[in-house]
């Protein structure tokens, strides 16, 4: 049998079920894969070992008792620290929130403690969520487990690593402009932005409200199904919540794709895109063919607009949000106490964010300011309604839309800091489904050049149901889900 | 559109951020790249949509006017960087010339 670390959260929960397995074991297994792997890997900000056996145990003790058990409980995954989690620290990979430690719990936090699940720890991201590498972390980078050398994608790179390197079962990111689907396509991991509302934010630490959404990483679509079975759903904590039925994802994964509308739009099959990658995502049109899939083309006319507009209303709201990063609430301040209350915040600001979180602070309140509002934010909300209208054409004749999640595989480090608008060219198949508010998933569809290739699923509205069954259909006729990478052993770190 | 150092020492204010000599001058050369990027936007006839501030219909959401409990102040209090009793603690705000 395969080692515990590298099974699936499905494939786990049966054993826990028939009492082959404690939660305790399978929690272990994890904490050593950690110890064994992290010194590579650098996926965690903080690893809650103590935390996270203590939750095994009550597991136990609970299925020992014959307490009504669902699929989660006892299953060890890890949060991206931009989480609120009750007394743990949760820094956002920053400076100015190093020694935060939150008060409540969010409100997808809440929802897993509900359902028994083990937390691992709070896993490294790019400062604030702003990056496709997490290069941007004020810590230290992590490694894409496929090849130290590489990054992991971003802004969730901890997230998408340690579920790629078998550190998590599963583990939860958010995707503002696609930081949960790039770095999924570039670790070889199922990766799914909801629509937006479907999960709650509350609790989420906000970049972008209008874009944020919080989604799961696992190594298939049935483990996706139920991370999402566990999140989704109306929170009266967060206004933009949205009251509507939560589908019974599992029961999706019919595997039955006959006759589905496939659409590939031109826009995303364009020169930018690397000739492994296409080849890639070629294969995956045949593959989905041979299961009675329709595929065939259509037109997003607009996306060549979506990274500008993307850019200007994302630091718009980031600027505004990280307006609360002051010196006067969140435990880091300066120690230069020569000015007012002016230069103290502006001091402590300096201090506190990274060279991308200051960028974008800045375009977005130029964006805002006083003249500039006209030519640039409203703009670029008129080019969001025409990238919306595009989507809902489309729809109109495709169940699903599908295109790589990223131009081109996982890059090595450093090779994109030095232009950061070469880094957000990263995410311009991701972005619209943001500006849209609609569902992505972005799944195993091959390797190039031994790297892996994620395969990029659009749905409409409230349309998770229907890619999680292509994703499963996709897995049952393929075996890329079931890779998974060499990583050369280091001494572990210390915890 | 490029950005002149004026522009960037009034927004660098705006935005709070005591940026260095350094960060002054390559924010201005890197916003006016990213600027001259961002403008292919004016190429798009907006002429005839509305504005997408929001990709819901959402308007004014209430919430139920009950009392709950709310969190223990003693728990929030403890992330501010200076307190004094239940208060948070800050340089006089009226002196500043500002």
């Amino acid at each position: 049998m395969a080692d515990l670390w590298q099974i699936t959260v499905s494939e786990a929960a049966e054993l826990l079920r028939r009492r082959e397995i404690s939660a305790v074991e399978l929690t272990r297994a994890h904490l050593d894969r950690i110890e064994q792997v992290e010194g590579s890997v650098r996926a965690f900000v903080t690893v809650t070992d103590t935390e996270a056996l203590r939750q095994a145990e009550r597991v136990d003790e609970l299925r020992r008792e014959n307490a009504e058990l669902g699929p989660l409980a006892g299953i060890p995954l890890a949060l991206k620290d931009v989480l609120c989690t009750r007394g743990i620290r949760t820094t956002c990979s920053s400076r100015i929130l190093e020694h935060f430690i939150p008060p409540y719990d969010a409100t997808v936090v809440k929802r897993l403690r509900a359902a028994h699940t083990v937390t691992l720890g709070k896993t490294n991201m790019d400062e604030f969520a702003m990056g496709s590498s997490t290069e941007n972390s004020a810590f230290f980078p992590t490694r894409n487990p496929w090849d130290l050398e590489r990054v992991p994608g971003g802004s969730s790179g901890g997230s998408a690593a340690a579920v790629a390197a078998g550190e998590a079962m599963a583990s939860l990111g958010s995707d503002t402009g696609g930081s949960v689907r790039q770095p999924g396509a570039l670790t070889n991991t199922v990766a799914l932005k909801p629509t937006y509302g479907r999960v709650s934010r509350f609790g989420l630490i906000a970049f972008a409200s209008s874009l944020d959404q919080i989604g799961p990483f696992t190594r298939s679509a049935r483990d996706a199904a139920l991370m999402m079975q566990a999140i989704a759903g109306y929170d009266p904590l967060d206004s933009t919540s949205l009251d509507a039925p939560v589908p019974d994802y599992l029961a999706a994964l019919t595997g039955d794709i006959k006759g589905l509308r496939v659409g590939v739009p031109q826009e995303y099959m364009v020169e930018g895109v690397q000739p492994g990658v296409r080849a890639v995502i070629e294969r995956a049109i045949k593959t989905l063919e041979s299961l009675g899939a329709e595929v065939g083309e259509c037109s997003l006319p607009h996306t060549k607009y979506g990274i500008a507009a993307y850019y200007i209303i994302a630091p718009a709201e980031c600027s505004a949000n990280l307006a609360r990063y002051d010196g006067v609430k969140y435990t880091t301040s300066t120690r230069d106490l020569s000015g007012g209350i002016v230069e103290m915040m502006s001091k402590t600001r300096a201090e506190g964010f990274g060279a991308e979180v200051k960028r974008r602070i800045m375009l977005g309140t130029y964006a805002l300011s006083s003249g500039y509002y006209d030519a640039y934010y409203l703009k670029a909300e008129k080019v969001r309604t025409l990238i919306k209208q595009d989507f809902d054409r489309a729809f109109e004749r495709f169940d699903v839309l599908l295109g790589p999640t990223t131009p081109d595989v996982a890059f090595k480090f450093g090779a994109k800091t030095a232009d950061p608008y070469a880094m957000y060219l990263n995410d311009v198949f991701t972005i619209p489904a943001n500006l849209a508010g609609i569902a992505g998933l972005s799944m195993p569809g091959g390797f190039s050049e031994g790297l892996p290739v994620g395969v990029h699923l659009i749905g409409p509205a409230l349309g998770e149901a229907t890619l999680l069954r292509v994703a499963d259909a996709f897995e049952q006729a393929t075996d890329y889900h079931t890779q998974s990478p060499q990583i050369a052993v280091k001494k572990g770190r210390k915890r | 559109m490029s950005i002149d150092r004026e522009t960037v020492d009034h927004v660098a204010l705006l935005a709070r951020l005591a940026l260095t000599e350094k960060e002054r001058e390559q924010l201005r050369d890197q916003l006016s790249g990213i600027l001259e990027h961002i403008n292919l936007m004016s190429e798009a006839d907006t002429s005839q949509v509305p504005a997408t501030a929001h990709v819901l219909p959402l308007r004014n959401v209430m919430a139920e006017d009950q009392p709950r409990p709310s969190v223990d102040p003693d728990l929030l209090l403890e992330n501010a960087p200076s307190r004094e009793g239940d208060f948070i603690r800050v340089r006089a705000v009226l002196d500043d010339a500002e």
